[in-house]
């Protein structure tokens, strides 16, 4: 089962009870070990961002984000996973769970 | 064997086996609880059509495993599932009737446990394990949320639906996280306890199968004061029971029950239960609705009762557990402590609030504050509107009962 993990910041975050998060690198590499993270990057901010849309034949582009996020989208990563307990466990491993949100996503897949 | 004593075993095991057949078919089909729902109900029926004339099987449980794992094959083909997932099903034979694999020392709890995950909402949770495990209609659950089984129909629909698509996994959680589960089966037991609490009789022993199972709750996890609460609270609410309805099996209201028939030893040993909870200085809502069901317990008659208290208690679920239907009864309390005007000015409140638009113990409530403020016309009318909206015959007959005596 395939999930979207979202990587998030969360601006009301204390940052001192944030505690011993994990090391990312260790993170990436365990699970790219595992077959368990398929892709996955840190992605720029809003201020980079461009927004596409197509409107009677003619695509429109406006500079920034489609919705005013704030900057919330930190990165994202694609795991391969037996189940949602499974994807958790990874998700709660991963350095942002400690100092941001995580949202998964599972992939919409072949049914229905 | 003749059809009635066929019957009646196979009511005997429906109590017991339903839960665990449809966790054996959860698994079976990978994932399905729709389907495992269907092919229980498919088993059962069979066992009805077929026993009565062929006798009862060595194994009814195992029988019945087997007569729905095939209904799973057969709806699987009709269904053309995906090629793999099928072939898998269609070879696999019938799996063992479930059996408990955790230190959790009872099925159903066990069942309970699995079924209430945290990736779900609270009251998804609650509702799903109400309707998969306890074989609740969703009527009646609609009933004990307050809402209409329109919108409960959509709640389990949608909790079902996020089972499958995040892929929820069927699966026992381990000792460490039973805590984070713990509120949602805390509510699962009382709503069943309520089920079997609100009929005369309670032929299917609901309400002493959720004390049961609270009290292995309790043995299992003693840090946790709400458990506590909970098996306080089903006690001394049990203590009532005789007295609750009358002859004829029309409910009687407290201010009216033969308090010389209240279980005087369930009340104790609730009261004991409460008093070691709420030494832990944790109060939460189960704690607090023992402490005021104890209240009551404790009073020779209404007019004696610490209605005060009862209102200050009411404050405390207030800030823990908001619901109008607690403003509903810290309200009736109010009536008590300082009489009808305060009271109906916080119902007035609430009625236009429109929280609880449709319940008819709220107008029966508002009725009786009006008849005592000497607003007779208006108490009328509203005693009528509580009648109208009473959801059984019941409550329906005590309600007009009260007009008649107006």
């Amino acid at each position: 089962m395939k999930y979207l993990m979202l990587v998030c910041l969360d601006p009301d975050l204390d940052k001192s009870k944030v505690g011993d998060a994990p090391d990312v690198e260790e993170w990436v590499a365990e699970n790219d070990g595992k077959g368990v993270r398929l892709l996955g990057d840190r992605v720029r901010p809003e201020s980079d961002a461009t927004t596409v849309r197509v409107r009677d034949g003619e695509v429109l582009l406006t500079d920034g984000p489609y919705v005013e996020t704030k900057d919330l989208i930190a990165g994202f990563d694609v795991l391969e996973c037996t189940d949602l307990d499974h994807a958790v466990e990874v998700a709660s491993r991963h350095p942002m769970a400690w100092g941001g949100v995580i949202e998964l996503r599972p992939f919409w897949g072949e049914d229905d | 064997m003749d059809g009635e004593s066929a019957s009646e075993v196979i009511a005997g095991i429906y109590a017991d086996g339903w839960s665990r057949i449809v966790a054996t078919m959860i698994r079976f089909t990978g994932g399905d609880w729709n389907l495992a729902e269907e092919c229980a109900q498919d088993a059962f029926t069979q066992a009805l059509r077929t026993w009565p004339e062929a006798g009862v099987p060595r194994q009814p449980l195992a029988w019945l495993t087997t007569a729905a794992r095939n209904r799973a094959v057969d709806r699987m083909r009709r269904a053309s599932t995906e090629a793999a997932k099928l072939r898998r099903a269609a070879r696999e034979p019938a799996p063992p009737p479930y059996t408990r694999d955790s230190e959790i020392p009872d099925e159903r709890l066990e069942l309970m446990f699995t079924c209430c995950h945290p990736a779900l909402r609270l009251d998804a949770q609650v509702a799903l394990t109400l309707r998969s495990l306890a074989g609740l209609s969703t009527a009646e659950i609609a009933r004990a949320f307050l809402v209409s089984e329109r919108t409960m129909g959509q709640r389990i629909f949608r909790a079902k639906q996020k089972v499958a698509h995040a892929v929820i996994p069927f699966r026992v959680p381990p000792a460490h996280l039973l805590p984070e589960r713990l509120p949602a089966v805390l509510h699962v037991l009382y709503l069943l306890f309520n089920r079997g609490y609100d009929e005369p009789r309670d032929p299917a022993g609901l309400g002493r199968e959720a004390i049961r199972l609270a009290r292995v709750l309790v043995s299992l996890m003693p840090d946790e004061p709400e458990a506590q609460g909970l098996l306080a609270l089903m006690l001394v609410q049990e203590a009532r029971r005789a007295s609750r309805f009358d002859q004829d099996g029309e409910p009687v209201i407290l201010e009216d029950q033969d308090r010389a028939r209240w279980d005087r030893e369930l009340i104790g040993e609730g009261g004991a239960i409460l008093e070691r909870a709420l030494r832990r200085r944790r109060a939460g809502p189960f704690q607090i609705q023992a402490a005021i069901a104890a209240c009551h317990a404790a009073a020779p008659s209404t007019a004696e009762t610490d209605w005060p208290q009862i209102v200050g208690l009411y404050d405390e679920l207030t800030k823990v557990a908001p619901s109008p239907v607690v403003d509903l009864n810290r309200a009736v309390a109010l009536a008590m402590a300082q009489g009808p005007e305060a009271a109906l000015a916080a119902l007035d409140a609430l009625a236009d609030s429109g929280r609880l638009d449709g319940y008819h113990l709220l107008a029966a409530a508002r009725a009786d504050l009006l008849r005592r403020v000497g607003r007779a016309a208006e108490a009328e009318e509203c005693l009528r509107e509580a009648i109208e909206l009473a959801p059984s015959e019941g409550e329906r007959r005590l309600l007009r009962r009260r007009l008649a005596d107006w």
